[in-house]
């Protein structure tokens, strides 16, 4: 790992003035920059540690019914906190389907936001990437490429973003605040991550300098706590990235249903909101063919971008499967494994 | 040259820490020869080098020492009393939860902060998904599951007796 200097601020303001200088990058928790660093992926000079950064640990619902997250809840508080799990089950979901208990029990909320791609090409030096050396070209057009993007790639970049937390947060309609030398800024989680067109190295539009206080969930995204779901396809059940996420949220009324929000995971640049699949669901009815109408709106525009073909009509089946879930309703307990598709019972189909 | 106070394992130190490159694994190992940590991977994947910092469970490779000044740290050098072992390391004995070794410290310490968060309740498939940040390569993960079980009984009937 580099050198680098390291420097622990405990306000805002103060963190923004130390990551002023260049060559600075913002530290929490870490799970994610330290193993970029020991790669030589990152190679920061000046490490502006924000962990003893005061007023941004909480979990607040504001006066308009807004909740308020601070940056620097760690994944665990918030999956377990019980008030915000029954309000936004998909959200509780999707974190504890990711990584491991230790890494959940580190990581924040605002390094999820922010964390990298997990391209193969990407963590290897020796590899061209162009998001880590900009005109480098991209190993991962035409080399061992199953996992990438489906949706919204470039020639210049066909990487995915790994979170499972932005998925159900981009269907609520969250809003990032950031600050910075410029003051305060409002970002919807949706324009927070860039596609890559001809600049992959820019993964969202945080200025530099910019630092992640809060996100929010509106006041609209309640009501969806009775139909809400994250269904997530993996390699391995537990512990690994996803090959396809879905997080569904749904309000029914009489069969119709009335709002509906879908997301989808691992098939592009920046967490998918399927506004397209969404017109399909909103007024039809909580059907199967309303559900495969929807996951056909959702992937119109899909191509592989290598050998990843399957990764479309895998998205095609899992947006199905998690509609057909959120609509039987959210179960009462989180199931045992969080966001998987096969029942902990073997030969049973879960929900069947 | 920067400083960090911790607790460890019960003990208060004042620790140089001459470089910020430092993990708390490498804290640990190279410069206070705690060597029952292990590093595996050293970067994430694996879960040996497993501690409790503030009474959760973490991977010690992927945090700075320099950040945790302050902090209360639990390695598997602390969790017995003399010669009294934790009802987890019991546990492990009486189900034959390892064979080489190498991953027991990361399982022990995870299984320890497993039964703290208190949300896998006695579902072995609860307990087989919250565990699945430690690897053991040689495959002892039925004896692991159990040991975690009956380690959880144990505690929490403790936990019931002092409460009553």
């Amino acid at each position: 790992m580099k050198s680098f200097d390291y420097v622990r601020p405990t306000t805002i303001a103060e963190a923004i003035a130390a990551a002023a200088a260049p060559g600075a990058s913002y530290l929490a928790a870490g799970t994610n920059l330290l193993d970029l660093m020991k790669g030589g992926v990152a190679r920061p000079d000046r490490l502006v540690d924000v962990t003893r950064v005061s007023g941004l640990d909480r979990i607040e619902t504001l006066p308009d019914g807004s909740v308020r997250i601070g940056a620097l809840v760690r994944n665990a508080d918030l999956a377990y906190n019980v008030e915000f799990a029954s309000a936004y089950p998909a959200v509780a979901e999707a974190l504890l389907s990711g990584a491991s208990a230790q890494l959940r029990n580190a990581a924040t909320v605002g390094g999820n936001l922010l964390q990298r791609t997990r391209c193969a090409y990407f963590y290897d030096p020796a590899s061209a990437c162009n998001k880590r050396q900009p005109g480098s070209g991209c190993d991962a057009l035409g080399g061992e490429n199953r996992t990438h993007a489906i949706l919204g790639w470039s020639e210049d970049c066909i990487a995915t973003n790994p979170s499972d937390f932005c998925v159900p947060l981009v269907a609520l309609d969250a809003v990032v605040e950031i600050e910075g030398r410029n003051g305060k800024r409002e970002v919807a989680l949706e324009a927070l991550h860039r596609l890559p067109d001809a600049a992959p190295e820019r993964d969202t539009v945080l200025e530099p300098g910019g630092l992640i206080v809060a996100l929010r969930l509106p006041p609209a995204a309640h009501g969806f706590a009775k139909n809400s779901r994250y269904l997530k396809v993996r390699d391995r059940t537990s512990y690994a990235f996803a090959l396809v996420s879905a997080a569904v949220a749904l309000r029914i009324e009489q069969g119709t249903i009335k709002d509906g929000r879908l997301a989808l995971g691992g098939v592009a640049a920046k967490p998918w909101r399927a506004r397209e699949a969404e017109k399909v669901l909103v007024g039809a009815k909580a059907d199967a063919a309303s559900f495969a109408h929807a996951a056909a709106a959702a992937l119109a525009g899909a191509r592989p971008s290598g050998d990843n073909g399957f990764k479309i009509e895998l998205a095609r089946r899992i947006i199905v499967r998690a509609l057909t879930l959120a609509a039987s309703g959210t179960p009462d307990r989180l199931p045992a494994l969080p966001a998987s598709p096969f029942s902990p019972v073997a030969g049973v189909i879960e929900h069947a | 040259m920067p400083s960090i106070t911790l607790t460890l394992n019960g003990e208060r130190r004042d620790i140089v820490v001459d470089d910020p490159r430092v993990t708390l694994l490498d804290l640990l190992r190279e410069r206070l020869h705690l060597t029952g940590t292990k590093k595996g991977c050293d970067r994430g994947q694996c879960g040996a080098c497993t501690v409790l910092v503030d009474g959760r469970r973490i991977n010690s490779c992927l945090t700075l020492a320099m950040s945790l000044d302050g902090a209360d740290v639990l390695t598997i050098e602390g969790v017995s009393r003399g010669d009294v072992l934790d009802p987890v390391q019991e546990a492990f004995v009486a189900h034959d939860a390892l064979q080489c070794g190498f991953c027991t410290p990361g399982q022990i310490m995870s299984a320890i902060g497993l039964i703290r968060e208190g949300q896998a309740g006695d579902d072995p498939e609860r307990v087989r998904e919250a565990m699945s940040g430690n690897l053991c390569r040689c495959g002892a993960y039925a004896g692991i599951v159990d040991a975690v079980l009956e380690a959880q009984k144990t505690v929490n009937a403790a936990n019931r007796r002092r409460s009553a």
